[in-house]
């Protein structure tokens, strides 16, 4: 048996959940007495690929065939597939997300495996495998009995920490065959923000509610995200005004997010917002309402107007760096 | 056009979760029952496409008789009938397994469901189904037109969107904006009373996940309230203190 984990790559960079995922699979390797590899799927330098090696992967399969390029989970599906049969991998880690989740529940479906996403720990594997994962968006958790010969996991961002130490991993081509049924829909246009920070990968997140007073007033809230290197998200009515763009929408119904430090600026708190937020470390909350909801969810809070203090924060980061 | 329409039965999303029977069963009492979320934009935009292209709704939920409810909220909303798979689903491969099953043999051009489910948030049933069927999935899609036998539909990405076409049958996992919720009206009230409502037994699958027991996460700390006139002060708190920064 071994131990197969799924690299998700960003502009030929591991992401940093997906180190996670590395060094997730890695620790069950060493359980196990067996060996973790690595699959990637295109574009990416060898010495990018070779440095799995310094979270534990002793293996890296890179498929790089042309058509794999654009992200297309079912393809990768079948990628996935191919190579946990080769390697004979008992159990697959992949890091949470969209792309993930399709992918890995198509690869459930191909091999009879079982499947359980959100993990949130190590796996328990003193009495058969078990894992617990978050369920009811960040409110509760289950312990789960994973019975399957072979467990997919997704796990959540922080599951586990990455150190790099050294080693490095030998890095070798894998190119399965490809069928034409995972290449049936046609990619008209993508609509892509560029030089955003990923909100599900930014250790820290700034986010704006209905106090931000409308879209021309972001500055502010720009200003102190790019200070702390942080990302930017909203609230829902935020997004429903168009005041700013959909995939920034965090909460129950939009992404969920688990940073190191999220600072909440003129939102609430309403249950469904903090359903997405409340597996970050750290929540600042802003807001000129004493009785604001958020300040029971936070571990930081300042009452006072928003476009008072942000200013002041933003100058105090630049001060202190 | 046949659109299948899948649906969850959850617990309203201000719901108090908490356990009962040694931390080993959802406690139900008091908390108030709905159509999932994503499920129920993926109800509506099926309803819209209907009303444009003709054709029928079925709605399906794999769950016990208290989904019947929903179910009915369904009916009158606007789906023409409804086929209810009776069991208590724990796993999302066994959940898949029986949509997979009843798809099978409907022959839907159609099949939608949300992009997750609120209470497990796995998002994979979607997936799981479009490979059981032998038919591509996609997920979150936001956007959804059909012309002919081709789906137009824009799918959420990192940092933005991706517009897509492919041809039918799909299963698609959908999310906002891809419609409005729709509120049943008293004549759909009325209706969804007549309408046909199945009944149907799982079929078997092998388990391969099961629930042992749930928790609740550790009680959060009383917030520290930093004055609005020393909020710098926040930013050294976050550094020494909470070393986020």
């Amino acid at each position: 048996m071994s131990i197969l984990i799924f690299v998700e790559l960003d502009n030929g960079s591991i992401k940093k959940t997906s180190l996670e995922a590395i060094a997730y699979g890695a620790e069950i390797a060493k359980v196990k007495g067996t060996t973790a590899t690595v699959l990637a799927i295109g574009n990416a330098e060898t010495s990018e690929l070779a440095s799995a090696g310094a979270y534990g992967a002793s293996k890296v399969l890179h498929a790089n065939a042309p058509e794999l390029a654009t992200e297309n989970a079912m393809a990768y599906a079948s990628v996935l597939a191919a190579a946990v049969q080769q390697e004979g991998a008992e159990v697959v880690i992949l890091p949470k997300s969209g792309l993930c989740d399709s992918m890995g529940a198509r690869a459930a479906a191909k091999l009879g495996a079982s499947i359980v996403s959100g993990v949130t720990e190590l796996p328990d594997l003193t009495d058969g495998f078990k894992v617990k994962r978050s369920i009811y968006t960040g409110k509760a958790f289950a312990t789960v009995a994973v019975k399957g010969a072979i467990k997919i996991l997704g796990i959540k961002k922080n599951a586990i920490e990455a150190i790099a130490g050294s080693g490095s991993a030998e890095v070798v081509g894998f190119s399965p065959a490809l069928g034409s049924g995972d290449f049936v829909a046609k990619v008209i246009s993508q609509e892509k923000a560029s030089g955003e920070l990923s909100l599900t990968e930014a250790d820290i997140v700034v986010s704006g509610g209905r106090g931000m007073k409308g879209p021309e007033h972001w500055q502010p809230l720009l200003d102190l995200a790019q200070s702390l290197g942080a990302a930017t998200g909203c609230s829902k009515p935020v997004s429903d005004l168009d005041w700013r763009p959909h995939h920034e929408h965090i909460g129950q119904t939009g992404i969920k997010v688990a940073p190191n430090l999220y600072i909440a600026c003129g939102i609430s708190g309403a249950i469904q917002h903090l359903a997405g937020v409340n597996s970050s470390k750290v929540i600042v909350a802003i807001n000129k309402d004493p009785e604001a909801p958020f300040f029971k969810a936070a571990d930081y809070g300042i009452v006072g107007d928003v476009f008072d203090i942000l200013p002041r924060l933003t100058k105090a980061v630049k001060e202190s760096k | 056009m046949k659109i299948l329409v899948c649906i969850t039965n959850v617990p309203d999303t201000t719901a108090k979760i908490s356990f009962t029977d040694n931390d080993t069963k959802f406690n139900k009492a008091g908390v108030q029952y709905i159509i999932g979320p994503y499920d129920d934009y993926a109800l509506a935009r099926a309803v819209e496409l209907k009303e444009k292209l003709g054709g029928t709704i079925t709605v399906l939920n794999v769950g016990e008789a208290e989904s019947d409810p929903q179910i009915r909220k369904a009916l009158a909303i606007g789906a023409d009938d409804a086929i209810r798979v009776n069991c208590d689903p724990q796993d999302s491969y066994f959940t898949a397994a029986q949509i997979a099953a009843i798809a099978k043999e409907g022959g839907y051009d159609l099949i939608l469901m949300g992009r997750e489910s609120i209470d497990f948030n796995s998002g994979v049933v979607h997936s799981l189904v479009g490979e059981m069927l032998g038919i591509p999935s996609f997920s979150p899609v936001m956007k959804l037109d059909i012309e002919g036998s081709t789906a137009k539909f824009a799918r959420e990405i990192e940092g933005g969107k991706e517009n897509l076409e492919a041809s039918l049958p799909l299963v698609l996992g959908c999310q906002e904006p891809i419609a409005e919720w729709k509120i049943p009206n008293m004549r759909g009230i009325m209706t969804a009373r007549t309408k046909p409502l199945k009944v149907v037994e799982p079929v078997a699958v092998d388990e391969l996940a099961t629930l042992d027991k749930y928790t609740l996460p550790a009680p959060k700390g009383a917030c520290k309230m930093i004055p609005a006139d020393q909020a710098e002060t926040l930013i050294s708190l976050l550094k020494t203190e909470a070393k986020v920064l």
